[in-house]
């Protein structure tokens, strides 16, 4: 059974030092239910990805924090999964619903990430890789810059292939209100920017950003025809080892591959048939992976195939990907960020949104990932 | 006759250290690390000097032509020799004014001093004390690797206040603070930390704003009755971008720039840039200064110069000139880092 889609709001994601984690997750909440026009009484329950809350700030038992702001005693669950805590809490409140009719949860992700030292928040992060990965320094950037080399040199890319995702993503980023970087750059910029991990420049790698967004999903059919609506067709998520060192392959996620396969089996739809797609370009190696391991670009296409920009929405192609502007230039406060992917899809399905509108889009996909590919979710909409 | 500065004096230690050297200690891009702050090189004191000494040199020169009784003396650092023990009595006793007189040293990031001002200028206008010597002094040192490094610099400034022949006179004055933690350092730490962006927007720049805003309003002033600007100077490209905001134009601020070949010598930063503004201030002409103090705060005044100013000018860009570099690791003898 399909549930649907009938609200979402997202709060600016950037570096929001007035604001603290509460603050954005009361903020999205309030937003979506006035999207939605639904009141907080006619939520059944709630879904809370967050992934930094417990390490940066002391700060547990959301789903009690979140029942106070509003004055609840609704279950409310919170969802951890590194990057992918927003995707799996949308899996979760889609898993919750599909078999009992009549049913409307609120699905909210949020990450506040700005307050602390570089330092702090990369050890933070480093939470979600394996223990040799923490002990041997490895940072996010550095293991996906390894996974990156190995792609580069079979497939005989360089920095610039990478760096076209960047450019794409930043001439989208523009064009959405709220996103954390709306200026272009160029291919030689991003080559210049300093490198973080060789062969990843600063501008090859997503921010660290403070953000909350939030949907409503409803399995009520009569509450959905109230609202614009979009269906989930399908929500999947895979796993793989936490370790790039058991992996088979590093030019491929797997949990990416196994979660895609799914949910195209449960949608009953082929990848060709995507109109859009939100994937997650936590790096710009990662949305090239992403591109294949979702089926839409054969193994090794992918740095030559986005060097032609034809992902990009004003070349109007078949298929345009991540016109928030994906994490590199909407932002990645990590919580939020698969709840953002999953609320571009409604606004462009739903016609709203605005400069950055494709035209006649049927069926998007996001994709988000947790770690260097420890766990993904695919989730397929329609309308 | 208003209240204001009777007499001042610096000093700015000898060597120097190019930025380049630091970045090529850390495998950096030097010239993208002299861009994005606007620095190009930095004093640096010797093992043999801290705060005290260098108060001890700017102090000496203020001194010089100073003929009125000091009642008051507040040292203002965040580098002070001792946690418990005041700078301010020692310094007493070396410029050797007697017994007489308040002491205290005051913290508050960079901007220790300007309050310390304020305080000296309101204790000479309500006929409590004949005058007072405010002192601004530092050896500051950011973490090795820490962009800090790049900018912490050394140097002192001492200022009389009083109503005695004044070269600035004080037109008026405006404070704007609040609890907003940029910067910071922990009891028992070495090292300084900060927040990075942070210290931009909700913090040098509102606090600025906020007092200069006042300062004008309260004056009745704009911009462009003033001949110079004076801001505090973290780094090269703040103090252009708050001018900018504030209405004031590259020509009024230019003279202060001096932290390209300084650096930021936190209490005495801004308070360098005025005593480099003096060197060509004529009288009758206005400054607007501004200090700022993580954690926050900013001090804004209205000076007025008189004549005075030609009597006791100072050369200052001759001074700064007067340099030799060291290379990293002398650097980090000197500043006791190894």
């Amino acid at each position: 059974m399909n549930t649907h889609i009938i609200g979402y709001h997202t709060t600016r994601f950037g570096e929001l030092w007035e604001k603290s984690l509460f603050d954005l997750v009361e903020e999205s909440i309030i937003g979506v239910l006035k999207d939605a026009k639904c009141d907080i009484k006619e939520i059944d329950a709630i879904f809370f990805g967050n992934m930094l809350g417990g390490v940066l700030e002391n700060n547990l038992h959301a789903g009690a924090k979140i029942a106070d702001i509003f004055g609840l005693t609704i279950p409310i669950f919170r969802t951890e999964a590194a990057c992918a805590s927003g995707g799996i809490a949308l899996h979760l409140a889609h898993e919750y619903i599909k078999n009992q009719p009549g049913k409307t949860v609120l699905v909210v992700g949020a990450e506040k990430m700005t307050d602390v030292q570089p330092e702090i928040i990369t050890q933070g992060l480093m939470s979600a890789a394996s223990g040799e990965e923490q002990e041997s320094g490895l940072t996010f950037p550095g293991l996906y810059a390894l996974m990156a080399r190995v792609y580069m040199k079979q497939f005989r890319y360089e920095r610039k292939h990478l760096a076209t995702v960047a450019v794409k993503n930043h001439a989208h980023g523009i064009l959405n209100p709220t996103a954390h970087f709306r200026r272009a750059i160029t291919i030689e910029q991003a080559l210049k920017s300093s490198i973080v991990a060789d062969p990843l420049g600063l501008l090859d790698c997503s921010p660290v950003s403070d953000g909350a967004a939030a949907l409503i999903i409803t399995s009520d059919d009569a509450r959905s025809k109230k609202s614009k609506s979009i269906s989930i067709l399908s929500s999947q998520t895979a796993t793989d080892s936490i370790s790039l060192l058991q992996r088979k392959s590093l030019i491929e996620l797997k949990a990416t591959q196994i979660a895609a396969k799914k949910a195209y089996i449960e949608a009953q739809i082929t990848p060709d048939r995507i109109n859009i797609a939100e994937v997650h370009d936590c790096f710009t190696i990662a949305e090239l992976f992403a591109m294949e391991d979702l089926g839409f670009w054969k193994k090794g296409e992918a740095g030559k195939r986005a060097s032609q920009f034809e992902t990009l929405l004003e070349n109007k192609g078949p298929l345009i990907v991540n016109t928030s502007g994906g994490l590199k230039a909407s932002g990645h406060p990590v919580g939020a960020t698969g709840i953002k992917q999953v609320g571009e899809l409604y606004l462009q399905l739903t016609g709203q949104a605005d400069k950055r509108q494709i035209s006649n889009a049927r069926y998007g996909l996001a994709h988000n990932v947790g770690g260097s590919g420890g766990t993904a979710v695919v989730t397929i909409v329609g309308v | 006759m208003k209240t204001g500065i009777q007499s001042y004096g610096f000093y700015i230690p000898q060597y120097r250290i190019r930025i380049a050297d630091i970045a090529h200690a850390w495998g950096k891009n030097a010239k993208e690390i002299e861009a994005s702050l606007g620095v190009v090189e930095k004093a640096v004191a010797t093992a043999a000097e801290d705060s005290l000494t260098m108060s001890y040199e700017s102090s000496s020169m203020a001194m010089i032509k100073n003929k009125t009784k000091i009642e008051a003396l507040f040292f203002g650092t965040e580098s002070p020799v001792y946690a418990v023990n005041p700078s301010s009595t020692i310094l007493g006793e070396l410029l050797n004014i007697g017994n007489h007189y308040l002491a205290y040293d005051t913290q508050f990031a960079c901007k220790a001093a300007t309050g310390a001002i304020i305080s000296g200028l309101a204790l000479v206008e309500s006929d409590q004390i004949e005058s007072a010597l405010i002192v601004a002094s530092d050896k500051a040192t950011g973490k090795p690797h820490d962009a800090l490094e790049y900018t912490a610099a050394s140097g002192s400034v001492s200022v009389v206040v009083g109503k005695k022949n004044p070269i600035l006179e004080v037109e008026g004055w405006s404070s704007y603070s609040s609890d907003t933690p940029d910067f910071w350092r922990r009891e028992g730490l070495k090292y300084p930390s900060h927040g990075g962006r942070f210290t931009g927007k909700p913090s040098y720049f509102k606090h600025i704003n906020g007092s200069v805003q006042t300062v004008l309003k309260k004056t009745n002033l704009n911009p462009k009755d003033f001949t110079y600007a004076v801001f505090h100077m973290p780094n090269g490209k703040f103090p252009i971008q708050i001018a900018t905001q504030l209405g004031f134009s590259q020509k009024q601020i230019e003279k202060s720039l001096i932290v390209s070949q300084l650096g930021n010598s936190y209490t005495a930063s801004a308070l360098m840039g005025l005593v480099a503004t003096l060197e060509y201030v004529n009288p009758r002409e206005r400054i607007l200064f501004a200090s700022y103090g993580s954690g926050a705060g900013s001090d804004a005044f209205v000076f007025r110069a008189t004549k005075e100013i030609e009597k006791k000018r100072q050369p200052f860009a001759k001074k700064m000139n007067e340099k030799k570099y060291v290379d990293y690791s002398t650097y980090l003898k000197y500043m006791r880092i190894i």
